[in-house]
Protein backbone atom coordinates (compact mmCIF):
# COMPACT_ATOMS: atom_id res chain seq x y z
CA UNK A 1 0.00 0.00 0.00
CA UNK A 2 3.01 2.45 0.98
CA UNK A 3 5.38 1.03 -1.72
CA UNK A 4 2.28 1.78 -4.23
CA UNK A 5 1.52 5.72 -3.01
CA UNK A 6 5.53 6.06 -2.92
CA UNK A 7 5.80 5.15 -6.73
CA UNK A 8 3.18 6.49 -8.22
CA UNK A 9 4.16 9.93 -5.92
CA UNK A 10 7.42 9.56 -7.39
CA UNK A 11 6.72 9.12 -10.87
CA UNK A 12 4.29 12.10 -10.71
CA UNK A 13 6.97 13.99 -9.19
CA UNK A 14 9.86 13.13 -11.94
CA UNK A 15 7.09 13.85 -14.70
CA UNK A 16 6.18 17.26 -13.17
CA UNK A 17 10.12 18.09 -12.50
CA UNK A 18 10.71 16.90 -16.44
CA UNK A 19 7.66 19.12 -17.69
CA UNK A 20 8.69 22.18 -15.27
CA UNK A 21 12.19 22.29 -16.50
CA UNK A 22 10.90 21.59 -20.33
CA UNK A 23 8.69 24.28 -20.18
CA UNK A 24 11.38 26.73 -18.91
CA UNK A 25 14.02 25.48 -21.46
CA UNK A 26 12.00 24.61 -24.63
CA UNK A 27 9.42 28.07 -23.79
CA UNK A 28 8.98 29.92 -27.25
CA UNK A 29 9.58 33.26 -27.58
CA UNK A 30 6.17 34.99 -28.24
CA UNK A 31 5.75 39.11 -28.90
CA UNK A 32 3.47 40.03 -25.85
CA UNK A 33 2.06 42.55 -28.69
CA UNK A 34 0.25 39.81 -29.95
CA UNK A 35 -1.66 39.62 -27.32
CA UNK A 36 -2.07 42.85 -26.91
CA UNK A 37 -3.19 43.50 -30.16
CA UNK A 38 -5.62 40.29 -29.65
CA UNK A 39 -7.40 41.69 -26.69
CA UNK A 40 -8.41 44.96 -28.38
CA UNK A 41 -9.32 43.22 -31.81
CA UNK A 42 -13.27 42.19 -31.50
CA UNK A 43 -13.16 38.40 -31.06
CA UNK A 44 -15.50 37.69 -33.73
CA UNK A 45 -13.27 35.48 -35.88
CA UNK A 46 -15.36 36.53 -38.57
CA UNK A 47 -12.50 36.03 -41.07
CA UNK A 48 -13.17 38.94 -43.17
CA UNK A 49 -9.60 40.30 -43.10
CA UNK A 50 -8.49 37.18 -44.74
CA UNK A 51 -6.84 35.07 -42.12
CA UNK A 52 -7.65 32.43 -40.01
CA UNK A 53 -9.97 33.97 -37.43
CA UNK A 54 -8.79 37.13 -34.61
CA UNK A 55 -5.69 35.49 -33.40
CA UNK A 56 -4.06 34.55 -37.14
CA UNK A 57 -4.54 38.64 -37.98
CA UNK A 58 -2.61 39.37 -34.24
CA UNK A 59 -0.24 37.38 -35.35
CA UNK A 60 -0.08 38.42 -39.21
CA UNK A 61 0.01 41.99 -37.67
CA UNK A 62 2.92 42.03 -35.71
CA UNK A 63 5.14 39.40 -36.88
CA UNK A 64 4.49 39.59 -40.69
CA UNK A 65 3.67 43.30 -41.53
CA UNK A 66 -0.17 42.91 -42.15
CA UNK A 67 -2.20 46.48 -42.29
CA UNK A 68 -3.00 47.59 -38.87
CA UNK A 69 -6.26 48.52 -40.43
CA UNK A 70 -7.07 45.32 -42.11
CA UNK A 71 -10.11 44.20 -39.29
CA UNK A 72 -12.94 45.36 -41.19
CA UNK A 73 -16.00 45.13 -37.97
CA UNK A 74 -13.16 47.00 -36.04
CA UNK A 75 -13.07 50.07 -38.38
CA UNK A 76 -11.20 53.36 -36.88
CA UNK A 77 -11.64 52.51 -33.29
CA UNK A 78 -9.30 49.38 -33.43
CA UNK A 79 -6.92 49.99 -35.82
CA UNK A 80 -5.99 53.43 -33.90
CA UNK A 81 -5.84 51.09 -30.60
CA UNK A 82 -3.42 48.57 -32.85
CA UNK A 83 -1.43 51.55 -33.81
CA UNK A 84 -0.87 52.68 -30.01
CA UNK A 85 0.28 49.27 -29.74
CA UNK A 86 2.45 48.57 -32.57
CA UNK A 87 3.86 52.33 -31.45
CA UNK A 88 3.02 53.67 -35.39
CA UNK A 89 0.75 57.10 -36.15
CA UNK A 90 -2.83 56.38 -36.56
CA UNK A 91 -4.20 54.63 -39.09
CA UNK A 92 -4.57 56.09 -42.60
CA UNK A 93 -8.40 57.69 -42.54
CA UNK A 94 -10.80 54.60 -43.28
CA UNK A 95 -14.09 54.63 -44.87
CA UNK A 96 -16.67 52.74 -44.28
CA UNK A 97 -17.58 50.83 -47.39
CA UNK A 98 -20.64 49.12 -47.31
CA UNK A 99 -22.08 46.46 -50.61
CA UNK A 100 -23.85 47.79 -53.58
CA UNK A 101 -26.24 46.46 -56.03
CA UNK A 102 -25.72 46.88 -59.54
CA UNK A 103 -29.27 45.63 -60.89
CA UNK A 104 -32.47 47.21 -60.75
CA UNK A 105 -33.90 44.20 -62.36
CA UNK A 106 -37.57 44.15 -60.14
CA UNK A 107 -40.80 42.23 -61.15
CA UNK A 108 -41.62 45.69 -62.66
CA UNK A 109 -38.77 45.99 -64.63
CA UNK A 110 -38.03 42.60 -66.00
CA UNK A 111 -40.15 39.40 -66.47
CA UNK A 112 -39.43 35.85 -65.37
CA UNK A 113 -37.88 33.53 -68.20
CA UNK A 114 -39.53 30.58 -66.73
CA UNK A 115 -40.39 29.71 -63.57
CA UNK A 116 -37.93 28.49 -61.08
CA UNK A 117 -38.86 25.54 -59.16
CA UNK A 118 -35.49 24.14 -57.64
CA UNK A 119 -33.15 24.68 -54.37
CA UNK A 120 -33.37 28.43 -53.53
CA UNK A 121 -29.72 29.21 -54.25
CA UNK A 122 -28.51 31.73 -57.01
CA UNK A 123 -25.59 28.92 -58.01
CA UNK A 124 -28.01 26.60 -58.68
CA UNK A 125 -30.37 28.61 -60.60
CA UNK A 126 -27.88 29.91 -63.11
CA UNK A 127 -27.09 26.64 -64.27
CA UNK A 128 -30.62 26.54 -65.43
CA UNK A 129 -30.48 28.63 -68.65
CA UNK A 130 -28.39 31.10 -66.85
CA UNK A 131 -31.72 31.99 -64.25
CA UNK A 132 -35.19 32.43 -63.73
CA UNK A 133 -34.75 36.20 -64.72
CA UNK A 134 -35.24 37.03 -68.42
CA UNK A 135 -32.02 38.83 -68.28
CA UNK A 136 -28.76 37.01 -68.31
CA UNK A 137 -26.92 39.68 -66.48
CA UNK A 138 -29.21 40.72 -63.43
CA UNK A 139 -29.75 39.42 -59.91
CA UNK A 140 -31.18 35.70 -59.46
CA UNK A 141 -32.85 37.53 -56.33
CA UNK A 142 -32.47 33.52 -54.87
CA UNK A 143 -30.60 34.93 -51.79
CA UNK A 144 -27.33 33.30 -52.03
CA UNK A 145 -25.73 36.72 -50.72
CA UNK A 146 -28.99 36.79 -47.73
CA UNK A 147 -27.43 32.84 -46.62
CA UNK A 148 -24.02 33.60 -46.11
CA UNK A 149 -24.17 37.90 -44.63
CA UNK A 150 -22.37 36.71 -40.73
CA UNK A 151 -23.61 40.39 -40.16
CA UNK A 152 -27.30 39.91 -41.18
CA UNK A 153 -26.78 43.22 -43.41
CA UNK A 154 -28.27 41.82 -46.68
CA UNK A 155 -31.72 40.53 -46.92
CA UNK A 156 -34.30 39.26 -50.14
CA UNK A 157 -36.52 42.48 -50.58
CA UNK A 158 -40.31 42.50 -51.40
CA UNK A 159 -39.43 42.93 -55.61
CA UNK A 160 -36.77 40.22 -54.77
CA UNK A 161 -33.67 42.25 -55.01
CA UNK A 162 -31.15 42.11 -52.25
CA UNK A 163 -31.55 45.60 -50.01
CA UNK A 164 -28.44 45.57 -47.73
CA UNK A 165 -29.05 47.11 -44.49
CA UNK A 166 -25.90 50.09 -44.33
CA UNK A 167 -26.56 50.31 -40.55
CA UNK A 168 -24.88 46.78 -40.04
CA UNK A 169 -23.20 45.95 -43.58
CA UNK A 170 -19.24 46.02 -42.29
CA UNK A 171 -17.96 45.80 -46.06
CA UNK A 172 -17.00 42.31 -45.53
CA UNK A 173 -17.20 41.01 -48.81
CA UNK A 174 -18.34 37.39 -48.51
CA UNK A 175 -21.54 38.40 -50.66
CA UNK A 176 -19.37 40.02 -53.29
CA UNK A 177 -17.61 36.69 -53.41
CA UNK A 178 -20.60 34.69 -53.17
CA UNK A 179 -22.51 36.04 -56.03
CA UNK A 180 -22.78 33.90 -59.11
CA UNK A 181 -23.34 36.87 -61.11
CA UNK A 182 -21.12 39.28 -59.60
CA UNK A 183 -22.95 42.03 -59.31
CA UNK A 184 -22.54 42.91 -55.39
CA UNK A 185 -19.64 45.71 -55.11
CA UNK A 186 -17.84 47.08 -51.71
CA UNK A 187 -18.25 50.65 -52.39
CA UNK A 188 -16.90 53.60 -49.85
CA UNK A 189 -20.05 54.36 -48.20
CA UNK A 190 -19.94 58.12 -49.68
CA UNK A 191 -20.40 57.47 -52.75
CA UNK A 192 -23.99 57.79 -53.61
CA UNK A 193 -24.23 57.25 -57.28
CA UNK A 194 -24.65 54.01 -58.67
CA UNK A 195 -25.15 52.07 -61.77
CA UNK A 196 -28.06 49.82 -61.37
CA UNK A 197 -27.49 47.58 -64.15
CA UNK A 198 -24.89 44.55 -65.70
CA UNK A 199 -26.86 44.16 -69.09
CA UNK A 200 -24.45 43.45 -71.17
CA UNK A 201 -26.61 43.48 -74.52
CA UNK A 202 -26.96 46.13 -77.12
CA UNK A 203 -29.64 48.86 -78.03
CA UNK A 204 -32.73 46.49 -78.88
CA UNK A 205 -32.28 43.75 -76.82
CA UNK A 206 -31.49 45.11 -74.01
CA UNK A 207 -34.53 47.45 -74.65
CA UNK A 208 -36.52 44.39 -74.71
CA UNK A 209 -34.79 42.50 -71.34
CA UNK A 210 -36.04 45.23 -68.95
CA UNK A 211 -36.96 48.59 -68.73
CA UNK A 212 -34.36 49.91 -67.15
CA UNK A 213 -31.33 48.00 -68.60
CA UNK A 214 -28.06 50.23 -69.54
CA UNK A 215 -27.75 50.13 -73.57
CA UNK A 216 -24.31 51.45 -73.41
CA UNK A 217 -25.32 54.68 -75.43
CA UNK A 218 -22.38 56.38 -73.83
CA UNK A 219 -24.10 59.45 -72.94
CA UNK A 220 -23.44 59.21 -69.17
CA UNK A 221 -19.35 58.39 -70.29
CA UNK A 222 -19.52 61.99 -72.33
CA UNK A 223 -21.24 64.11 -69.80
CA UNK A 224 -19.19 63.25 -66.55
CA UNK A 225 -16.95 66.04 -66.13
CA UNK A 226 -14.82 63.67 -63.79
CA UNK A 227 -14.11 61.51 -66.87
CA UNK A 228 -15.37 58.71 -64.12
CA UNK A 229 -17.24 56.50 -65.94
CA UNK A 230 -16.53 54.24 -68.57
CA UNK A 231 -18.10 51.34 -70.83
CA UNK A 232 -16.46 48.77 -69.37
CA UNK A 233 -15.75 46.20 -72.74
CA UNK A 234 -15.79 42.58 -72.42
CA UNK A 235 -16.47 39.67 -74.42
CA UNK A 236 -19.88 40.04 -74.41
CA UNK A 237 -20.63 43.43 -74.90
CA UNK A 238 -20.59 46.99 -72.22
CA UNK A 239 -21.80 48.11 -69.68
CA UNK A 240 -21.23 51.77 -67.78
CA UNK A 241 -19.22 50.98 -64.81
CA UNK A 242 -18.17 54.09 -62.20
CA UNK A 243 -14.32 54.72 -61.07
CA UNK A 244 -15.54 55.51 -57.60
CA UNK A 245 -11.94 56.80 -57.06
CA UNK A 246 -12.91 59.53 -59.50
CA UNK A 247 -16.65 59.95 -58.81
CA UNK A 248 -17.67 63.10 -56.98
CA UNK A 249 -21.59 61.93 -56.77
CA UNK A 250 -22.43 65.35 -58.62
CA UNK A 251 -25.45 63.67 -59.79
CA UNK A 252 -25.36 64.81 -63.47
CA UNK A 253 -24.94 60.95 -65.24
CA UNK A 254 -28.27 60.63 -63.50
CA UNK A 255 -29.73 63.49 -64.76
CA UNK A 256 -28.84 62.56 -68.57
CA UNK A 257 -29.17 58.85 -68.43
CA UNK A 258 -32.29 58.06 -70.97
CA UNK A 259 -32.55 54.94 -69.75
CA UNK A 260 -32.83 55.79 -65.82
CA UNK A 261 -30.48 52.88 -64.97
CA UNK A 262 -27.89 55.13 -62.97
CA UNK A 263 -29.46 56.16 -59.35
CA UNK A 264 -28.31 59.25 -57.22
CA UNK A 265 -29.20 57.46 -53.46
CA UNK A 266 -29.68 59.87 -50.81
CA UNK A 267 -26.30 59.77 -48.51
CA UNK A 268 -25.88 57.67 -46.12
CA UNK A 269 -24.65 58.61 -42.61
CA UNK A 270 -21.64 56.77 -41.80
CA UNK A 271 -21.74 57.24 -38.40
CA UNK A 272 -25.46 55.21 -37.98
CA UNK A 273 -24.10 51.92 -37.21
CA UNK A 274 -25.86 49.83 -34.83
CA UNK A 275 -21.92 48.66 -34.28
CA UNK A 276 -21.52 51.87 -32.24
CA UNK A 277 -21.49 49.95 -28.43
CA UNK A 278 -19.79 46.69 -29.06
CA UNK A 279 -20.46 43.90 -26.71
CA UNK A 280 -18.14 41.17 -25.27
CA UNK A 281 -18.76 38.20 -27.64
CA UNK A 282 -19.61 35.14 -26.62
CA UNK A 283 -20.69 31.64 -27.69
CA UNK A 284 -19.54 30.31 -31.38
CA UNK A 285 -17.83 32.67 -34.22
CA UNK A 286 -21.49 32.63 -35.80
CA UNK A 287 -23.22 34.02 -33.14
CA UNK A 288 -20.05 36.49 -31.83
CA UNK A 289 -19.86 37.98 -35.15
CA UNK A 290 -24.08 39.15 -34.41
CA UNK A 291 -23.24 40.01 -30.73
CA UNK A 292 -20.63 42.44 -31.49
CA UNK A 293 -23.03 44.42 -33.33
CA UNK A 294 -25.37 44.11 -30.49
CA UNK A 295 -28.04 41.53 -32.75
CA UNK A 296 -27.88 39.24 -30.40
CA UNK B 1 5.86 -14.64 -39.82
CA UNK B 2 4.18 -14.38 -36.43
CA UNK B 3 5.23 -10.55 -36.35
CA UNK B 4 3.81 -10.09 -40.33
CA UNK B 5 0.39 -11.95 -39.04
CA UNK B 6 0.11 -9.81 -35.78
CA UNK B 7 0.96 -6.73 -37.87
CA UNK B 8 -1.61 -7.73 -40.62
CA UNK B 9 -4.45 -9.33 -37.95
CA UNK B 10 -4.25 -5.33 -36.19
CA UNK B 11 -4.36 -3.61 -39.33
CA UNK B 12 -7.29 -5.53 -40.34
CA UNK B 13 -8.64 -8.47 -38.82
CA UNK B 14 -9.54 -6.83 -35.38
CA UNK B 15 -8.77 -3.38 -36.20
CA UNK B 16 -8.96 -0.57 -33.44
CA UNK B 17 -11.70 1.44 -34.64
CA UNK B 18 -13.99 -0.89 -36.52
CA UNK B 19 -13.39 -4.19 -34.42
CA UNK B 20 -12.31 -3.32 -31.13
CA UNK B 21 -14.27 -0.29 -30.64
CA UNK B 22 -11.61 2.26 -29.78
CA UNK B 23 -10.92 5.75 -30.65
CA UNK B 24 -14.51 6.29 -31.25
CA UNK B 25 -14.72 9.65 -30.76
CA UNK B 26 -11.99 11.05 -33.18
CA UNK B 27 -13.23 8.08 -35.50
CA UNK B 28 -16.87 10.54 -36.01
CA UNK B 29 -14.67 13.77 -34.83
CA UNK B 30 -12.17 14.28 -37.29
CA UNK B 31 -12.86 12.52 -40.24
CA UNK B 32 -14.97 15.50 -41.90
CA UNK B 33 -11.94 15.48 -45.31
CA UNK B 34 -8.84 13.16 -45.80
CA UNK B 35 -6.80 15.98 -45.27
CA UNK B 36 -7.51 16.15 -41.49
CA UNK B 37 -8.29 12.36 -40.83
CA UNK B 38 -4.62 11.99 -42.05
CA UNK B 39 -3.01 14.28 -40.47
CA UNK B 40 -5.00 12.88 -37.09
CA UNK B 41 -4.04 9.36 -38.10
CA UNK B 42 -0.39 10.54 -38.17
CA UNK B 43 -0.52 12.01 -34.94
CA UNK B 44 -2.16 8.96 -33.22
CA UNK B 45 0.58 6.71 -35.10
CA UNK B 46 3.49 9.24 -33.83
CA UNK B 47 2.14 8.96 -29.95
CA UNK B 48 1.18 5.67 -29.96
CA UNK B 49 4.52 4.29 -31.10
CA UNK B 50 6.35 6.49 -28.38
CA UNK B 51 3.56 6.34 -25.26
CA UNK B 52 3.66 2.11 -26.00
CA UNK B 53 7.12 2.07 -25.29
CA UNK B 54 7.52 4.08 -22.59
CA UNK B 55 4.61 2.23 -20.90
CA UNK B 56 6.00 -1.00 -21.51
CA UNK B 57 9.52 0.51 -20.15
CA UNK B 58 7.79 1.57 -17.04
CA UNK B 59 5.48 -1.30 -16.51
CA UNK B 60 8.57 -3.60 -16.60
CA UNK B 61 10.92 -2.20 -14.94
CA UNK B 62 8.78 -0.64 -12.31
CA UNK B 63 5.64 -1.69 -11.70
CA UNK B 64 6.58 -5.53 -11.93
CA UNK B 65 9.87 -5.12 -9.71
CA UNK B 66 7.80 -3.37 -6.86
CA UNK B 67 4.66 -5.74 -7.81
CA UNK B 68 2.53 -3.14 -8.19
CA UNK B 69 1.35 -4.58 -11.52
CA UNK B 70 -2.04 -3.60 -10.43
CA UNK B 71 -1.57 0.10 -10.71
CA UNK B 72 -0.87 0.06 -14.62
CA UNK B 73 -3.62 1.67 -15.52
CA UNK B 74 -3.45 4.85 -13.42
CA UNK B 75 0.15 4.99 -13.87
CA UNK B 76 0.26 4.58 -17.84
CA UNK B 77 -2.66 7.31 -17.95
CA UNK B 78 0.18 9.28 -15.73
CA UNK B 79 2.81 8.46 -18.05
CA UNK B 80 0.80 9.62 -21.61
CA UNK B 81 -0.44 12.83 -20.64
CA UNK B 82 3.27 14.06 -19.34
CA UNK B 83 4.55 12.39 -22.62
CA UNK B 84 1.93 14.25 -24.80
CA UNK B 85 2.62 17.31 -22.81
CA UNK B 86 6.69 17.18 -23.12
CA UNK B 87 5.92 16.27 -26.91
CA UNK B 88 4.07 19.28 -27.30
CA UNK B 89 6.78 21.52 -25.98
CA UNK B 90 9.50 19.99 -27.72
CA UNK B 91 7.67 20.17 -31.29
CA UNK B 92 6.76 24.03 -30.99
CA UNK B 93 10.51 24.78 -30.30
CA UNK B 94 11.78 22.20 -32.31
CA UNK B 95 9.81 21.46 -34.99
CA UNK B 96 7.35 24.32 -35.59
CA UNK B 97 6.12 22.84 -39.01
CA UNK B 98 4.83 19.78 -37.61
CA UNK B 99 3.58 21.46 -34.74
CA UNK B 100 1.73 24.06 -36.98
CA UNK B 101 0.24 21.19 -38.69
CA UNK B 102 -0.53 18.88 -36.04
CA UNK B 103 -2.45 21.71 -34.33
CA UNK B 104 -5.25 21.09 -31.81
CA UNK B 105 -4.79 16.77 -32.57
CA UNK B 106 -1.99 17.06 -30.45
CA UNK B 107 -3.36 17.85 -26.81
CA UNK B 108 -6.73 15.72 -28.18
CA UNK B 109 -4.52 12.84 -28.26
CA UNK B 110 -3.72 12.66 -24.67
CA UNK B 111 -7.41 11.64 -23.75
CA UNK B 112 -7.74 9.40 -26.94
CA UNK B 113 -8.38 5.98 -25.47
CA UNK B 114 -6.67 3.92 -28.23
CA UNK B 115 -3.27 5.47 -26.91
CA UNK B 116 -4.07 3.70 -23.36
CA UNK B 117 -5.82 0.55 -24.76
CA UNK B 118 -3.06 -0.49 -26.86
CA UNK B 119 -0.70 0.40 -23.69
CA UNK B 120 -2.65 -1.92 -21.90
CA UNK B 121 -3.26 -4.29 -24.02
CA UNK B 122 0.58 -4.64 -25.08
CA UNK B 123 0.74 -5.99 -21.14
CA UNK B 124 -2.38 -8.03 -21.10
CA UNK B 125 -0.46 -10.14 -24.23
CA UNK B 126 2.98 -9.64 -22.75
CA UNK B 127 4.51 -8.84 -25.70
CA UNK B 128 8.04 -8.17 -25.89
CA UNK B 129 9.93 -5.02 -26.60
CA UNK B 130 9.61 -5.65 -30.25
CA UNK B 131 6.14 -6.95 -30.28
CA UNK B 132 5.11 -4.16 -28.34
CA UNK B 133 6.65 -1.76 -30.96
CA UNK B 134 5.11 -3.51 -34.21
CA UNK B 135 1.66 -3.53 -32.59
CA UNK B 136 1.50 0.29 -31.37
CA UNK B 137 2.88 0.76 -35.40
CA UNK B 138 -0.27 -1.82 -36.94
CA UNK B 139 -2.62 -0.25 -34.90
CA UNK B 140 -2.00 3.12 -35.61
CA UNK B 141 -1.56 2.22 -39.25
CA UNK B 142 -5.32 0.56 -39.12
CA UNK B 143 -6.83 3.49 -37.12
CA UNK B 144 -5.12 5.99 -40.09
CA UNK B 145 -6.90 3.57 -42.10
CA UNK B 146 -10.13 3.62 -40.77
CA UNK B 147 -10.48 6.98 -40.70
CA UNK B 148 -9.49 8.31 -43.99
CA UNK B 149 -11.39 5.42 -45.08
CA UNK B 150 -14.29 6.72 -43.42
CA UNK B 151 -12.88 10.43 -44.38
CA UNK B 152 -13.42 9.64 -47.83
CA UNK B 153 -16.92 8.33 -47.44
CA UNK B 154 -17.74 11.30 -46.14
CA UNK B 155 -16.51 13.30 -48.35
CA UNK B 156 -19.00 11.47 -51.26
CA UNK B 157 -21.78 11.82 -48.96
CA UNK B 158 -21.66 15.62 -48.32
CA UNK B 159 -23.07 15.39 -52.29
CA UNK B 160 -25.06 12.50 -51.69
CA UNK B 161 -29.26 13.02 -51.43
CA UNK B 162 -29.23 12.02 -47.89
CA UNK B 163 -32.82 12.44 -46.05
CA UNK B 164 -33.49 15.05 -44.05
CA UNK B 165 -33.65 13.03 -40.57
CA UNK B 166 -30.77 11.41 -41.73
CA UNK B 167 -28.37 14.48 -42.11
CA UNK B 168 -25.29 15.04 -39.96
CA UNK B 169 -24.32 12.32 -37.48
CA UNK B 170 -27.15 9.49 -37.91
CA UNK B 171 -25.65 8.72 -41.58
CA UNK B 172 -22.14 8.66 -40.70
CA UNK B 173 -23.33 5.86 -37.70
CA UNK B 174 -25.31 3.73 -39.91
CA UNK B 175 -21.68 3.99 -42.54
CA UNK B 176 -19.59 3.32 -39.43
CA UNK B 177 -21.42 0.40 -38.94
CA UNK B 178 -21.18 -1.01 -42.39
CA UNK B 179 -17.82 -0.53 -42.35
CA UNK B 180 -17.69 -2.48 -39.07
CA UNK B 181 -19.43 -5.31 -40.76
CA UNK B 182 -17.11 -5.14 -43.90
CA UNK B 183 -14.12 -5.41 -41.75
CA UNK B 184 -15.69 -9.00 -40.10
CA UNK B 185 -14.95 -9.95 -43.74
CA UNK B 186 -11.30 -10.53 -42.71
CA UNK B 187 -12.20 -12.65 -39.82
CA UNK B 188 -10.18 -16.01 -40.43
CA UNK B 189 -7.87 -15.33 -43.18
CA UNK B 190 -5.11 -15.79 -41.08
Amino acid sequence: MIQAIVILAVMGGIFGAVLAVASKKLAVETDPRVDEVLSVLPGANCGACGFPGCAGLANAIVNEGAPINACVPGKEKVAKEIAAIMGLNAAPETVRKVAQLHCNGTFDNTKPLYEYKGVMDCHLAVTQFGGPSYCYYGCIGLGSCEQVCPFDAIHIGENRLPVVDTSACVGCGICANQCPQKILQIVPINKQVHVRCNNRDKGKKAMDTCKVSCISCGICVKNCPEGAITLLESKAGSVAVIDYDKCTSCGICVAKCPRKSIHLDPPIDPELTICEQPKEPEGCAACAAKSVCGLH
Amino acid sequence: MELFALIFGSIFISNIVLAQFLGICPFLGVSKDIKSAFGMGLSVMFVMILSSTICWLVYTFLLVRFDLEYLKTIAFILTIAALVQLLEMFLKKNVPALYKSMGVYLPLITTNCAILGIALLNIQENYNLIYTLANAFANSAGFTLALVLMAGIRERLDEADVPDAMKGLPIVFFVASSMGLAFVGFTGMI
